[in-house]
């Protein structure tokens, strides 16, 4: 298949995607039970009064038509329970800047420190910086986000006391960065090592050592560009998993990022904030996918696809 | 043969007595394990024991579903018991792994989070097979327009990110879930699971099988061609006897080992979903919800994050190093 066809085909993949995913979150949201006016106490009348304001007395399809053509204008509509009157396109973009900067640096870590153990792994196959390595990356990827944020707090908070306990202080973005960045960088470590071991033993590597090249032009110029290709593909679901990662790191630090807001918002049933959220994450790891594949297939012509 | 050797250098060079010596004792073994005297699974039984860290993996596994399953009836309490006078109790001979602010006693509360653990990874894994496989193999034997139909879905699912689809269904069928359990006198029995984690099995069957599915479709492909499919076929075999007799045994290996990484994902997400406050409901216990509950304490009483996070980790870990083990073993071509 051709590149440009690929790539067509890909971004209509996506662009469905993320539609299937609009409607599906509007209708499910749709069908939660009880309405978020309930705690409020109001008369019956008043909560009338509120649920006409925000047009929910309407049918469930004028009301989706409305949300997407909103939507389609960068409108989410507004915050009913949170942060009352607010739209939620400022709530998002404010909070997600807090936790873009927390997740970007918790990215550039991970694939820094997967990639170099990956490799460190695989050029020692078997001897202890192997094994020492491979040990901590099957804990790596067995740890819940949780699990590390409270390890991390009861050791480096709580006994050590070096770090602190609460975001906003100094140091206080050493441990959430870890716990987003721990998962991913187990899951590089491990994708890397077995990368490099299936390209070491190809025939063109032999032929660079029978033609007299040193062995570091071969490992580190030629072997490793190839072995990283694969990393690519893992892009998609290392945003994924640093973006979901985000909601137990920041609710456990006191962040005050988007991930938190977005726990607290299911539990006080923030209807517009819950879409808003779903919608902005989704649309953010599918153009993540498509961004990956494409650029799979770009960096790497041997690839046939489908 | 001196003489010999001299006489035809080239040729004789190669004998050498040491070729006439009998080979040492279990010289084929290696080789026969494919062949089929010994039989798919028995060989891939036997490699499997050989690997040490796999087979440690299991052993764990066993003892965690003693932990899990036959703990609780051993103990004298039960998860949900509030102690008088036992309350926020350190690590003791009464109470190995302390007690809570109501005076709960942790290590039962730890062996039933652990054992909604296991069967959040057991159940979610064997709807994951009976979906995947179903949806993959029917893709892959019709093929043509179905099956293009179908790989978009698949698709459209697969760049779905689950864990924000998961969080939303969840919240919205909990209540119905919970108002059926309630109403209809048949559904009473599903009251003691909750139906938190109900949902959530409800979620893996709807999201959680496409990885599956595109596995089956594939191998399905490869094997359709084969001679021995089409032979059936011109012998007159239904579709769904060919799809259960001939193509799903064929690739069973693969699948198994695929279900298998399965259950340690499945078991993550639960922890992270219980964690958030949307996994099973209180009083029941599960080791994210447990850890969740104890993080306010977390300087004060460690003991009561540790042992549940501790747990939940291993859990995790074993499955994880036994899945490895067991694609290896199923599937040495998949072996890197």
């Amino acid at each position: 298949m051709h590149t440009s066809r690929y790539i067509v085909k890909r971004i209509i993949l996506a662009a469905v995607s993320l539609f299937a995913i609009i409607t599906l979150t509007f209708f499910l949201m749709n069908l939660m039970p009880g309405d978020p006016f309930m705690s409020e106490k109001a008369t019956e009348e008043n909560r009338a009064i509120l649920i006409a304001k925000y047009g929910l007395d309407q049918p469930v399809y004028v009301q989706y038509g409305k949300y997407l053509i909103n939507l389609f204008q960068g409108d989410m509509g507004t915050s009913y329970v949170l942060q009352k009157g607010r739209a939620v396109k400022d709530i998002i973009f404010e909070s997600f800047a807090v936790s873009m900067q927390l997740g970007l640096k918790a990215l550039v870590v991970a694939l820094i420190c997967g990639i170099v153990l990956g490799c460190i792994s695989g050029l020692c196959k078997d001897k202890l910086p192997d094994n020492i390595i491979r040990v901590f990356s099957s804990l790596g990827i067995s740890m819940p986000g949780y699990v590390v944020a409270s390890g991390l707090m009861i050791v480096l908070a709580v006994n050590l006391g070096i770090l602190p306990v609460t975001y906003n202080k100094p140091g206080g973005e050493i441990m959430p960065i870890i716990t987003l960045a721990l998962y991913p960088t187990s899951y590089l470590t491990r994708l890397t090592r077995a990368s490099i071991l299936e390209v070491m033993n190809q025939d063109y590597l032999r032929t660079e050592r029978a033609k007299g090249m040193s062995e570091f032009v071969v490992v580190f110029i030629h072997a490793l560009k190839n072995s990283l290709i694969p990393v690519i593909t893992y892009l998609g679901p290392l945003t994924a998993s640093i973006l979901t990662g985000g909601f137990v790191a920041e609710s456990v630090f006191n962040v005050p990022g988007l991930g938190r807001y977005f726990v607290t918002s299911i539990s006080s049933r923030d209807y517009t904030m819950i879409m808003g959220v779903t919608i902005f994450y989704s649309a953010l790891i599918v153009v993540m996918n498509l961004v990956c594949d494409i650029l799979y297939k770009v960096v790497d012509p041997r690839i046939t696809l489908d | 043969m001196n003489t010999a050797k001299v006489k035809f250098p080239s040729l004789q060079n190669k004998i050498k007595p040491e070729d006439f010596t009998p080979l040492a004792e279990g010289y084929f073994d290696e080789e026969n394990l494919d062949t089929e005297e010994i039989g798919y699974w028995k060989a891939s039984w036997q490699r499997l024991k050989k690997n040490k860290i796999a087979m440690t993996a299991l052993v764990l596994i066993v003892i965690l579903i003693l932990f899990a399953f036959i703990g609780p009836l051993l103990s004298p309490y039960t998860y949900d018991q509030q102690i008088r006078g036992d309350e926020a109790l350190w690590p003791c001979l009464k109470h190995p792994f302390g007690t809570d602010r109501l005076g709960r006693d942790i290590l039962v509360r730890c062996m039933v989070g652990s054992r909604i653990s296991i069967i959040v990874g057991l159940v979610s894994a064997v709807i994951v097979m009976i979906v995947g496989s179903i949806y993959g193999a029917i893709s892959g034997l019709v093929g043509g327009k179905t099956d293009i139909i179908m790989m978009r879905i698949v698709d459209i699912i697969y760049s779905v990110p689950e864990i924000l689809l998961i969080v939303v269904i969840k919240m919205v069928i909990s209540e119905p879930l919970d108002n059926l359990i309630q109403t209809v006198p048949a559904f009473h029995g599903l009251q003691k699971i909750g139906s938190g984690l109900i949902a959530i099995f409800i979620v893996y069957g709807l999201l959680y099988w496409v990885g599956m599915a595109r596995i089956v479709r594939g191998q399905i492909l490869q094997l359709k061609n084969l001679e021995f499919v089409t032979a059936s076929e011109a012998l007159g075999c239904s579709r769904s006897r060919l799809i259960r007799e001939h193509l799903l045994p064929n690739c069973i290996g693969q699948l198994i080992a695929t279900v298998m990484l399965q259950i340690p994902s499945a078991i993550f997400t639960e922890a992270f979903l219980s964690y958030l406050g949307i996994g099973v409901s209180a009083p029941m216990a599960s080791l994210g919800s447990l850890t969740s509950e104890a993080l306010n304490g977390i300087a004060s009483y460690p003991y009561r994050v540790i042992f549940p996070a501790a747990l939940i980790s291993l859990i995790i870990l074993s499955f994880n190093l036994f899945g490895d083990g067991l694609r290896d073993a199923l599937d040495p071509k998949m072996k890197k």
